[in-house]
């Protein structure tokens, strides 16, 4: 938790001083999850995949994002969610994040994008300790909007696992 | 060259000049005397010290002028060049570029300049070469090129510099002034008519315009003289301006012609060119898919183009092996001088042609390996008398391309591997059974084994940490290979094999279930149909016979987990790296492929299967297969020692 309170990095994206977060929700397993607008480079359709042997199953594949070769991460596997689901909804969102401080892109599947919006820092709530089918530590926020609730997922912690050089939490500065 | 910092663009042009001023001073170690070798370091240090002074490196043009004084000492005649202080000079060359830099100490330079005292009063004492002839007349006639003002020439400090020879009359010539309506005003037109009398040579004169002899016009002619003397070497000075005059035409020719690129616009541009080589393959497809024989012709037209593009931006990148060379002569001068050995290096095929970016990683691996050459492989002088050696040493670095690959052998006559000692260690610490049958060549492959050196004592040269290991690391890092050869009491050869260049590789396409995977082609000795019959026969094992060898294989439809039924007919490609191959079972192999390599990102670290990824004809992604990799994991306990040396 320190790690992703006291989170100053450009993957995960600090409120702004009035109180507010513009971010991207989409669905995935059953859930609205939500990321970062200003780290949205784009929305593709879905893709050809290039299945990776031996990769993590999070990010088990690599795609073409015009002419580059981006990782293809599956948040779902995080957060043990069915991952066979597709639909005609599907997108993927492509974001770039930093790893190690060089800027990296990824893309996510999503099974649905929604829209872009605002949240309210008065809304949000760190991720509570009990009543979660997750780490907790994969959550930065639950945002309560209307009668629905919207996960902000801690994208740092989750890629850090992976992005390890040796298999340790990455150290992100 | 981007205009935006001049203390930067300084910085690398000075180093270039004092790579230049090395170059001559090792030379001139050689050929103490030679006055064409004097003359290049004087300019060399004459220039960093002016243009040193124009950016601001005060303490570098301060430190230049005491070592560009004590050569002009030397140029001029009154001291011999000595190889004390050639040395002296070569230390105080590396204690510039520090200051170039702006890393070294301004204060550690009085050490240089104490040396350099000492050096030249060491020097003094052998009579001068020429002593100028008393009470020469001379008239000099010159025009300065015209665009000598644009080019920093300022016409009255050259004639001051005139001045200070002796007695002197100036007189302007004006009459190729042009009238007033065509006259450029910032160009030079006048020139000058300039009388000396005093004790003066025509090297005096010309050394004056040292800097601006090669376009302008000028004549020197030596009128009543009083001694005689001065007839004698008139010639000989006369066709020594010439050569110079020469010299300094082809060189600003070669610079004029050079345009310095930062590194990273060259490699956007590699991007871009490999991106169009993949739409281009794209278009290809298409075209030759559709009934459209325009389309078709444009397409060929642009896969042509696409090629000679691509060939193209390979050259840009590619730097001759001389530029690398270059820089090991400086090593084994002072390891000739740390060891006391007599060392001479010889370096042959400069010209070959490698791209900039392998040529750069390569220097680290090269330098350690000389350095054992020189310190371990070569006898001492006494040695060498006893074994009907010459005294000398001699290290010979080699460059040669060969396909896409360049070949660098590094040959030293010392005394070779010693075999029995490899071995030893190799049993001590467990790499091979005590006894084993195993052969000297694959023995001596063992040094580049981690924790393993044979160096008995280890000495300020090579033992700095870097192991042979490491060097061996660096050149796969490359996708090389590196073997030695060791021949007992005649030396070692190390034969480094490294591809041109790291962005673009031949690549053979095999499709492995539903994925498609590259394998380098330099790494593939051959493909074959794996019949049923021993297909299933090896199931149980993972080894083949194959022409009298076995050799260990690895199913890729296992090892990447495919699910799909394999197909009726697989194939085998073997592959090779040194020694080591390996066979790798695949469902099809579908033909060659200009493979564009793309890094893995951060998030397929773990992936170590793969070196890289490539974009297809049809814009799906291929996975390009680690040979090394694929080779360390197929082989046996003793067969791994050998792939991993």
């Amino acid at each position: 938790m320190p790690l992703a309170d006291t989170m100053t990095n450009r993957t995960n994206i600090a409120w702004s001083p009035d109180g507010t977060l513009e971010v991207l929700t989409f669905d995935i397993g059953g859930e609205i999850f939500a990321v970062e607008a200003v780290l949205v480079q784009e929305i593709l359709d879905p893709l050809p995949e290039t299945r990776v042997p031996g990769a993590d199953p999070l990010v088990h594949a690599v795609i073409n994002f015009r002419g580059r070769v981006i990782p293809l991460a599956d948040l779902r596997v995080a957060f043990g969610m069915d991952t066979a689901l597709t639909g005609e909804d599907a997108r993927i969102i492509v974001l770039q994040i930093e790893i190690a401080g060089d800027p990296t892109l990824i893309g996510i599947i999503t099974e649905k994008v929604n829209e872009v919006t605002t949240f309210l820092a008065s809304a949000a709530e760190p991720p509570p300790l009990l009543g979660l089918r997750w780490p907790r530590d994969l959550l930065r926020a639950v945002v309560r909007r209307g009668d629905d609730i919207i996960l902000l997922p801690d994208l740092a912690t989750l890629f850090a696992q992976v992005t390890a050089p040796s298999g340790e939490p990455a150290t992100l500065v | 060259m981007s205009g935006d910092n001049p203390a930067a663009t300084f910085r690398l042009e000075a180093l270039d000049v004092m790579d230049e001023v090395e170059r001559a001073l090792l030379d001139l170690g050689r050929r103490l005397g030679d006055a064409q070798l004097i003359d290049a370091v004087f300019r060399g240090l004459h220039t960093v010290k002016g243009s040193g002074a124009m950016f601001g490196f005060d303490d570098l043009a301060d430190f230049t002028h005491h070592c560009e004084s004590a050569f002009d000492k030397v140029r001029k005649g009154l001291v011999p060049a000595t190889g004390e202080l050639v040395s002296v000079i070569l230390a105080a060359c590396d204690h510039m570029r520090g200051l170039i830099a702006a890393e070294a100490d301004v204060a550690a330079g009085q050490v240089f300049l104490d040396g350099l005292s000492a050096a030249l009063a060491g020097a003094q004492g052998v009579t001068p070469v020429a002593a100028p002839s008393a009470g020469a007349h001379w008239r000099i006639r010159y025009f300065l090129p015209s665009g000598c003002l644009a080019n920093g020439i300022n016409p009255l400090a050259l004639l001051a510099e005139l001045r200070e020879l002796g007695d002197c009359q100036i007189t302007a010539l004006t009459d190729a002034i042009p009238p007033l309506a065509e006259l450029e005003p910032t160009d030079c037109h006048i020139g000058w008519e300039v009388e000396l009398s005093g004790a003066i040579t025509r090297e005096d004169i010309e050394d004056v315009f040292l800097f601006v002899l090669d376009d302008m016009e000028i004549t020197i002619e030596q009128i009543a003289s009083e001694s005689t003397p001065a007839n004698d070497h008139l010639p000989t000075a006369e066709t020594g301006a010439i050569a110079e005059a020469d010299r300094a035409t082809k060189n600003t020719a070669r610079v004029s012609e050079t345009v310095r690129v930062p590194a990273d616009r060259l490699d956007d541009l590699m991007n871009r060119v490999g991106e169009l080589v993949i739409a281009q393959s794209r278009l290809s497809q298409l075209a030759e898919d559709s009934q459209n024989i325009a389309l078709r012709s444009v397409s060929e037209e642009i896969e042509r183009l696409a090629g000679d593009l691509r060939a193209t931006m390979m050259v840009l990148r590619m730097v001759p092996v001389s530029q690398l060379f270059g820089r090991f002569r400086r090593l084994v001068y002072d390891l000739a001088r740390e060891t006391g050995k007599q060392i001479d290096l010889v370096t042959d095929g400069e010209g070959t042609e490698v791209d900039k970016s392998v040529a750069e990683r390569l220097f680290d691996p090269i330098v350690h390996i000389i350095r054992n050459s020189c310190d371990h492989g070569l006898e001492d002088a006494a040695a060498r008398r006893a074994a009907g050696k010459p005294e000398a040493g001699t290290v010979r670095l080699f460059a040669h391309q060969a396909g896409g690959q360049v070949v660098i052998t590094i040959t030293d006559d010392g005394k070779g591997i010693d075999v029995a000692k490899v071995r030893a260690k190799a049993e001590a610490n467990g790499l091979i059974e005590p006894g084993a049958n195993v052969s000297d060549h694959d023995i001596v492959q063992l040094i580049f084994h981690p924790g393993l050196s044979t160096a008995a004592a280890i000495t300020n040269l090579s033992g700095r940490g870097v192991g042979m290991d490491v060097v061996k690391r660096t050149i796969e890092d490359l996708r090389g290979t590196i073997e030695v050869v060791s021949r007992p009491g005649e030396g070692a050869v190390i034969t480094l094999n490294i591809p041109l260049t790291l962005a673009i590789i031949e690549g053979l396409l095999v499709r492995v279930g539903q994925g498609r995977y590259v394998l380098p082609l330099s790494a593939v000795e051959e493909c074959l149909e794996l019949s049923e019959e021993e297909d299933r026969r090896s199931q149980g094992r993972s080894l083949i016979s194959l022409r009298d060898r076995l050799v260990p294989f690895l199913r890729l439809r296992e090892i990447f987990a495919c699910d799909s039924p394999p197909d009726p007919f697989q194939k085998m490609v073997v592959v090779a790296s040194g020694d080591a191959r390996v066979g790798l079972v695949v469902d099809q192999i579908i033909g060659s492929h200009q493979t564009v390599i793309k890094s893995m990102s951060p998030f397929h670290r773990r992936a170590a299967a793969f070196a890289g990824a490539t974009i297809l004809g049809d814009g799906s992604v291929a996975l390009i297969l680690d040979i090394g990799h694929l080779l360390a994991s197929a082989q046996p306990r003793e067969e791994r020692l050998r792939a991993v040396g």
